[in-house]
């Protein structure tokens, strides 16, 4: 628990230290910021579902480039023979990035709770969906970051652990969209893989256990084949 | 004790290390020397649990990697090869980073970083970045960082490579104070190096072990071995070529171009310990020849090291 928590600690602290964080930070509430209260007044309605929709597509960026250099940067620079060789199972190695990376994006949907403060002043927002949003939004950060650690751990590019992580993110999300194309025995398989399937409830401030399970299960295979990765290179 | 079996790995195929057997009492400083590409860095990966064997087993104490994997790497510290540090950490920062992630039971973290500090001589550095430490003082952090946990194996890869002259007797003899108390394994492919820092070297090629030994076993093959240089005049090339190939110890007359051509040019390959050039000098005497020149190499280690890794 120590080494994980250290780990956690060291990989949350280092998203602060270069410039990129910051950048991402603010082009995230800029571009959601944007997006969403462009056509907020046209609505007319006191809500955060907008905001919480554009998550899957804005996410399949952000994300993957929060990821990328997780552990592609220790296998190019070799720092992960050093830690290959400590007292550290795999899995906590892969954990503690993980969750240093949930909390940089809970940090960074942080800010955004000046956009629930601000339609609460010109209408009356409903706290309750909008907790579920953020809920929501935190499980889909999550599986796009397990998905991103997958990818960063496949190569000791960061530019290919990008490409390849935005690539099955922005797929996931645009999945639901592109059912039309499918043939129809696969149609079902391919709607319940989608990420559009699953968080439009949240987006609604609605938490289905199903939608959560679906979450929490591509955290899992994502992390999982980390760690298999990893191990693979022993 | 560190007991190797059978050692094999292949990576895509190709060999890397060949069905190597290693015994390593503790307390021995042992020097794993070959060229490039020998498996040194290889068989240092699979001791530290980093990449596993192919086939073969290991024990280390009495435990076995494969089963008691977190158990042996604490009992490790290890020193890779391209020191391999978070270069964006201070150096005070690492170390402590590297105590919480091996959940070192220290009851104050800070005395054993001040301990390595003053040891390794990083007090200058403590509070500067990874990054801008000249390459001796990255160095002096790997190998604090290998000595954090008090490790009863040491595993150094090339642990003087890139230092200058002064830094490398400094690690010589901090590598030497720690070996009086621990075991350790260094790679090198300086031949001085091992000569000069371990109790036993094993020397590797393409894999495999070509000579085993402390650094006198293996100097005294070398001493076995010695070719003698001489120049006569006065005497047919066949004559004195049977003549010379006669004398006991010797096994090869080699005919060498000399400048004068009255004069005939040899070199002799000579077994044994004994210097051979009494009995040389007895048999031309004994024809009445004049012996204008005669001189004798022992072969050195380098020459040895030379042979054992080309030959193969």
């Amino acid at each position: 628990m120590a080494a994980l928590t250290a780990i956690w600690n060291k990989e949350f602290k280092d998203y602060f230290l270069t410039p990129i964080a910051y950048m991402v930070i603010a082009v995230f509430l800029v571009v959601v910021g944007w997006f969403f209260f462009s056509t907020f007044f046209l609505k007319n309605q006191a809500t955060l579902r907008g905001f919480f929709q554009l998550m899957p597509v804005v996410f399949a960026f952000v994300v993957p480039a929060l990821t990328m250099r997780l552990i592609s940067e220790e296998i190019s620079l070799g720092s992960y023979e050093l830690m290959g060789t400590l007292p550290v199972r795999h899995s906590q190695i892969v954990l503690g990035k993980f969750l240093a990376c949930l909390c940089f994006i809970a940090a960074m949907l942080l800010p955004t709770l000046i956009y629930g403060v601000s339609v609460d002043m010109v209408g009356n927002l409903d706290w309750g969906p909008v907790l579920g949003g953020y809920i929501g939004a935190l499980l889909l950060g999550g599986s796009y970051a397990a998905i991103g650690m997958l990818a960063s751990s496949l190569t000791r590019n960061q530019i290919i652990a990008f490409i390849t992580g935005a690539a099955v993110c922005f797929a996931l999300a645009y999945l639901k969209q592109m059912l039309f194309f499918m043939p129809e025995a696969i149609q079902g398989i391919v709607d319940y893989l989608a990420v559009g399937s699953h968080f439009g409830n949240a987006a609604q401030g609605v938490l289905d256990i199903r939608d959560i399970i679906y979450f929490l299960s591509i955290v899992f295979l994502g992390l999982y084949a980390t760690k298999l990765v990893l191990e693979s290179k022993e | 004790m560190i007991r190797i079996q059978g050692l094999n790995k292949y990576y895509d195929g190709v060999c890397a290390v060949e069905d190597l057997d290693l015994e390593v009492p503790g307390g021995q400083i042992l020097g794993l020397l070959g060229p490039n590409g020998a498996g040194k860095t290889t068989i240092l990966r699979i001791l530290t649990g980093y990449i596993r064997p192919t086939t073969g087993r290991i024990r280390i104490g009495d435990m076995d990697p494969a089963e008691d994997e977190l158990a042996v790497k604490a009992r490790m510290g290890y020193l890779p090869e391209s020191i391999p540090l978070y270069r964006t950490m201070l150096v005070y920062d690492f170390l402590r980073y590297m105590i919480r992630v091996r959940n070192l039971p220290l009851s104050d973290p800070d005395v054993r970083i001040r301990e390595l500090a003053r040891t390794f001589a990083l007090e200058p550095v403590m509070h500067k970045s990874v990054g801008e430490l000249s390459k001796g003082y990255m160095q002096r952090v790997g190998l604090a960082h290998a000595m954090l946990p008090d490790p009863e194996i040491l595993v150094l890869d090339e642990p003087t490579s890139g230092l200058d002259p002064n830094q490398i007797l400094e690690i010589r003899s901090l590598i030497q104070e720690v070996g009086q108390q621990k075991t350790v394994i260094l790679s090198t492919h300086i031949l001085s190096e091992a000569e000069a820092t371990c109790d036993r070297i094993v020397i590797l090629n393409e894999g495999r072990t070509v000579a085993d030994g402390t650094p006198r076993e293996i100097k005294s093959r070398a001493r076995q071995h010695q070719s003698v240089t001489l120049e006569l005049k006065r005497a047919g090339p066949d004559e004195a070529r049977a003549c010379l190939e006669a004398i006991s110890g010797v096994e090869r007359v080699e005919t060498l171009n000399g400048e004068d051509p009255e004069t005939l040019l040899f070199r002799l390959e000579c077994s044994g310990e004994e210097d051979p050039r009494e009995r040389i000098s007895n048999a031309v005497k004994e024809r009445d020849w004049v012996l204008l020149h005669l001189s004798r190499e022992a072969r050195s280690l380098e020459h040895i090291f030379k042979e054992l890794t080309l030959e193969s």
